[in-house]
């Protein structure tokens, strides 16, 4: 009973008045989907950060078209990053697959990894504004360098936010004192999380290559 | 009782100050009465509404007041009742929205004889620019302003000698010409609005808006302008003085050109340096 | 009935239970409702009353907040109205201080006020107690969310307080105005106002996310979506609104803090001010725009939807009969929260944007007129063979009919995008807004303040203040907006210091005169509701339990005003909607949501 078929037109049709529908409806359990609360709440802050990188990527692109747009020549150093962005994302699956097996020490070694390289990678944009601003390219010297900021400040918060989290679980892990399905969860949705950083900063890259 | 009579009162009262009250309109003195009329339509429609809704509910109010022997009907829902209700509003909107429509294609369809002028805006003032015996306005680039440039006209364009500069706040216009303003901004957003006129578009500083009326009647016109544009928007007023074909010629022959102006700043400029050293 | 109540229990447990069967062996929690559920037990007055986790608290929290901020948008406004009626007497009121005033109050009654209101205030306390949860789902975050919340409110406060004094660049902020030296608080007013507007959407967002979650996910048995009160509809619907149109105001904020502090040209085109060409170049203050009324029209609906929900379920409660077409109220709900994103730039038809948009953003919002109307025929019809109780909340659930359906009219001149052109930028568009989101909402708080007061505090309110506060607003604001109206059909622009001598602008000074000394009355007539409101807290008649009859969850908790923890050991079953007065056949004149069946044998409801 408690698969839940999301039929949206069927749902609202409902006639909360009527005998045999109330017959129905006693049944149910409250829910409106299978998904913890937490995994929604990671997946609603999702969309709410999809919602803000499509509307920068909006204005990139109108932004574009006016005559004053010079492309950035991106340093290969931005190519690092995003390898090294992948690699964690690879490890942190390897992370959460072992925690689904419950075998949390082995996970805590992969988690450890995971935090160094999203520190390597802050640590590589920052160094890419610092290669941007040696070569006088300042956010204000061109729309394209402004975006340039943008975009990397506003992924880079969103990783450090992450962190906050992937620092909590990983330290619960490290004073042995957790839930174990609470802190397998936890892994679960840090890993979703860098997953969709991993898609977003993609985008955001292709996009400024690309152009 | 006293509920349901005070809501009816103020709906009464409502209808009794639109009859009474001495504001409406000004005349409208351009082409632009239908807009006036989509206007009067949605207003008697939308007015009846108003009070067909709120006597209605003044109505219920009274006479299913509470009594302590009344049941209230249990009645959740009434599909035919509600159906026929949201197809009379949708009517209703469709006869709003259609001929309101066909006005906003005329209002942005400029006819090919209109006069172009340009209106340029700026904190807080308004100049114009006509454009000489051969109807065409010249190129400007805002990189191009100066003292002796001050529109920031292209000395290069051949269509820019002989456009007319009227930097003044009370521009001139021909009775029933078609005109086509273009709408130039040198800082920040404004507006250009004559009420009387019903037209308006707002300036934008980097792109040239525009809009077109008629004028039909002359006359004296303030120009307000009506996009908030910083502390001095409500001083940033001028006139529009609509003119016979011979008071219009007259008041042309008294501006002067952008070639003219030029060289004249120019020379005022070169004394000043002079004076200078 | 208190073997439902084990029943649940067991019934809960097992649904935990199965539900780890097919989910990812992660996703599986035990369900907070489980008898271990992990609520925070404050200990120390901080935890319980300031750092406090429950939403109840959390809802007054908020609710104070904004009200006290609301004041001074309230006092700020009797600036603007001292200035229009009788102009040149206030030597303290220049156009700098006129403009400011303009844009606090604007901004602090839509955002601070409103806003924080319905969903932070009104959503925090409704929505556990009516969908039968504990609590919300995060209740740190839900704290820390309120406390974000205040950090913005001082901000913006403070920025009363920076050089050059708040920003007076309108509540749209338009650039490139807004961060250029001719508009009054271009430096840091501009800039705390930017911050603090940020800070409200981050803390938004941390509250939006449990106001959707817990009521997806936190209901209590029995309560399906379509049992839910309209109130929740209206509070779950505005909230998810929020969660995605916040992003927009979110995303030109920072752009224009960029553009005022390092220099970028995101919104700034080529500007030749003050007799020298600036460094900017090439931005779009369209593309501000677009992106402020992106956020800016469902704001609209943020603050109606809210209103709507609440008002059906105050009106059919006091007239002791079910809303009329339940299911198309909340259709109607959807329906309008879904278009309100592709109408906003209907407030844009004469801002140089592609004229031919035009044709697409009129016929939506003309679209839009539909579901409202129908909204407004179904509350009348509810009235319709009721049994009307003229409370204070039902008074003021009249008088939110009566001027949302002026304002909504209204609206159907400014949406059809040619009558727009005259009336842009005039009086006419103020009296419509006040009317439709300024006065039309105020009078749902009013109604929601009286109707729930008992339940927050066990008090009412005094009758008497009460209706007098009714009149004076009612009337009042009625007489504020109504005939200012007028003002805009003869032309007279909205933003102006003053008008001077223009001619067709001579015959409104009585008019502004009458409406300025409206306006100090019914500004006047909320202090007198604020007594109340403070004096009934300790002194005010003790309500008995549910004193108005209502089904609702909130009202039927076996702590009466609730508890922490809402619902003592067990939380309800919920066994129908919440609309079942004088049903057919029972000798109850109303049936609570959680009475079952078996208790109401006679009660029969045909079919539709």
């Amino acid at each position: 009973m408690n698969k839940k078929e999301l039929n949206i037109f069927k749902l609202l049709s409902e006639k909360p008045w009527e005998e045999s529908q109330k017959a129905i409806d006693d049944k149910h359990d409250g829910k409106t989907l299978t998904l913890s609360r937490e995994k929604l709440g990671v997946r609603t802050i999702m969309v709410v950060s999809t919602v803000i990188f499509s509307l920068f990527i909006v204005s990139y692109s109108d932004r574009m078209l006016v005559h004053d747009w010079r492309s950035l020549s991106e340093p290969w150093l931005l190519w690092i990053n995003t390898i090294i962005l992948i690699f964690t994302s690879f490890v942190f699956h390897k992370a959460k697959i072992l925690s689904d097996k419950t075998e949390l020490e082995k996970a805590k070694n992969y988690l450890l990894l995971v935090g160094f390289l999203t520190f390597a990678f802050i640590t590589g944009q920052l160094l890419v504004w610092q290669h941007y601003v040696n070569l006088g390219q300042y956010a204000s010297t061109n729309p394209a360098n402004a975006f340039f900021y943008l975009f990397t400040a506003l992924h880079g918060l969103h990783v450090l936010g992450g962190l906050f989290f992937w620092g909590r679980a990983t330290t619960k892990l490290f004073t042995k004192n957790y839930n174990v399905l609470k802190i397998k969860q936890a892994i679960e949705l840090c890993a979703i999380y860098w997953h969709f950083l991993l898609i977003v900063w993609f985008i955001l890259f292709g996009l400024m290559i690309a152009t | 009782m006293f509920v349901a009579i005070i809501f009816a009162l103020v709906i009464i009262a409502s209808i009794a100050f639109h009859f009474w009250s001495p504001w409406w309109w000004t005349p409208v003195a351009s082409n632009w009465g239908n807009i006036d009329s989509t206007i009067i339509l949605t207003f008697w429609v939308t007015g009846a509404v108003f009070v067909a809704v709120c006597l209605f509910m003044a109505y219920c109010v009274w006479q299913y007041r509470y009594r302590p022997e009344r049941k209230a009907e249990y009645k959740p829902e009434d599909k035919k009742l509600e159906f026929r209700l949201t197809w009379l509003t949708a009517l209703g909107v469709v006869a709003l929205l259609a001929p309101g429509l066909v006005v906003w294609n005329k209002y942005v369809t400029v006819p090919d004889d209109a006069f172009k002028i340009e209106v340029l805006a700026y904190q807080w003032g308004w100049n114009y620019r006509l454009p000489g015996a051969d109807g065409v306005l010249g190129k400007t680039s805002i990189d191009l302003v100066s003292d002796e440039n001050p529109y920031g006209l292209d000395a290069n364009d051949p269509n820019s000698k002989d456009d007319i500069l009227v930097m003044d706040a009370d521009l001139h216009l021909k009775i029933n010409q078609p005109v086509k303003v273009e709408l130039r901004s040198f800082d920040v957003l404004h507006n250009f609005y004559v009420p009387q006129f019903r037209a308006k578009m707002d300036t934008l500083p980097g792109i040239i808006t525009y809009y077109w009326f008629i004028p039909e009647k002359t006359g004296k016109f303030e120009i307000l302008c009506a996009e908030y544009c910083g502390t001095g928007h409500y001083a940033m007023r001028g006139y529009v003085q609509v003119d016979e074909e011979k008071d219009y010629s007259d008041w042309l022959a008294k501006q002067i050109s952008f070639e003219k102006m030029f060289a004249k700043n120019s020379k005022k400029k070169l004394l000043v340096a002079e004076n200078k050293n | 009935m208190s073997d439902e109540y084990i029943d649940n229990k067991i019934e809960t447990k097992s649904a935990d239970s199965s539900s780890g069967g097919y989910a990812p062996p992660a996703d599986h929690i035990p369900a907070k409702e489980a008898p271990d559920q992990e609520l925070y037990h404050a200990k120390s007055f901080w935890t319980k009353w300031v750092f406090c986790q429950d939403a109840k608290v959390i809802g007054v929290q908020y609710a104070l907040t904004a009200t006290a901020i609301g004041m001074i948008g309230l006092i700020l406004s009797w600036g603007m109205r001292l200035q229009l009626g009788f102009p040149e007497t206030f030597s303290f009121l220049g156009p700098a201080t006129y403009y400011q005033s303009v844009t606090m109050h604007g901004m602090i009654m839509v955002i601070y006020l409103l806003t924080a209101l319905f969903l932070g205030g009104f959503g925090n306390y409704l929505i556990p107690l009516m969908v039968g949860a504990r609590d919300m789902v995060f209740p740190y975050v839900n704290m820390v969310s309120y406390w974000m919340f205040l950090v913005a409110v001082i901000v913006l406060i403070a920025s009363f307080f920076v050089p050059g004094g708040p920003t007076g660049a309108g509540w749209t902020l338009y650039p490139p105005q807004a961060i250029l030296p001719g508009t009054p608080g271009s430096e840091l007013g501009i800039v705390l106002m930017l911050v603090s507007l940020s800070l409200f959407v981050i803390g938004f967002t941390m509250g939006g996310l449990n106001y959707v979650i817990t009521v997806l996910q936190a209901r209590t048995r029995g309560m399906t979506l379509m049992r839910m009160p309209l109130t929740i509809w209206g509070i779950f619907t505005a909230t998810v609104l929020a969660l995605l149109a916040f992003p927009a105001l979110f995303v030109a904020c920072i752009m224009m803090t960029l553009d005022n502090l390092i220099g970028t040209s995101f919104f700034m085109p080529e500007i030749f001010t003050m007799g020298e060409k600036l460094e900017t170049g090439g931005g779009s203050p369209i593309l501000f725009q677009h992106l402020f009324w992106f956020f800016g029209h469902p704001e609209v609906y943020i603050v109606a939807l809210p209103a709507f929900g609440i008002v059906s379920d105050v009106i059919s409660v006091h007239a002791r009969k079910n809303i009329f077409g339940y299911r198309m109220m909340v259709w109607a709900i959807v329906i309008i929260g879904a278009l309100s994103f592709i109408v906003w730039a209907h407030h844009m038809y004469v801002s140089g944007m592609n004229p031919w948009f035009g044709f697409f953003f009129a016929t939506t919002t003309l679209i839009i007129a539909v579901p409202t109307a129908i909204k407004v025929y179904n509350w009348v019809l509810t009235l319709w063979r009721g049994n009307i109780h003229l409370t204070i909340p039902m008074l003021f659930s009249l008088g939110f009919i009566v001027t949302f359906v002026n304002g909504g009219i209204t609206g159907l001149f400014l949406g059809n995008v040619i009558i727009d052109v005259p009336l842009s930028d005039t009086y006419f568009v103020v009296a419509h807004f006040h009317m439709v989101m300024g006065i039309a909402p105020l009078m749902v708080v009013f109604a929601a303040i009286y109707h729930w007061y008992p339940l927050i505090t066990g008090r009412h309110l005094n009758q008497t203040l009460g209706k007098i506060h009714f009149w004076i607003t009612f009337i009042g604001a009625y007489a504020i907006y109504f005939p200012m109206h007028y003002l805009g059909f003869i032309g007279v622009p909205r933003r102006y210091f003053e008008m001077y001598d223009s001619p067709y602008m001579a015959s409104g000074v009585g008019l502004n005169q009458f409406i300025t000394v409206a306006a100090l009355i019914v500004g006047f007539t909320q202090f007198i509701f604020l007594y109340n409101i403070f004096t009934s807290w300790y002194k005010g008649e003790k309500s008995e339990r549910n004193p108005w009859k209502a089904n609702s969850l909130e009202w039927h908790t076996p702590d009466y005003p609730p508890t922490h923890g809402n619902f003592g050991k067990e939380l309800p079953v919920v066994h129908r909607w919440p609309y079942d007065f004088s049903v057919p056949g029972s000798d109850k004149e109303y049936i609570p949501q959680h009475v079952a069946p078996s208790e109401v044998p006679a009660a029969k409801v045909e079919k539709t």
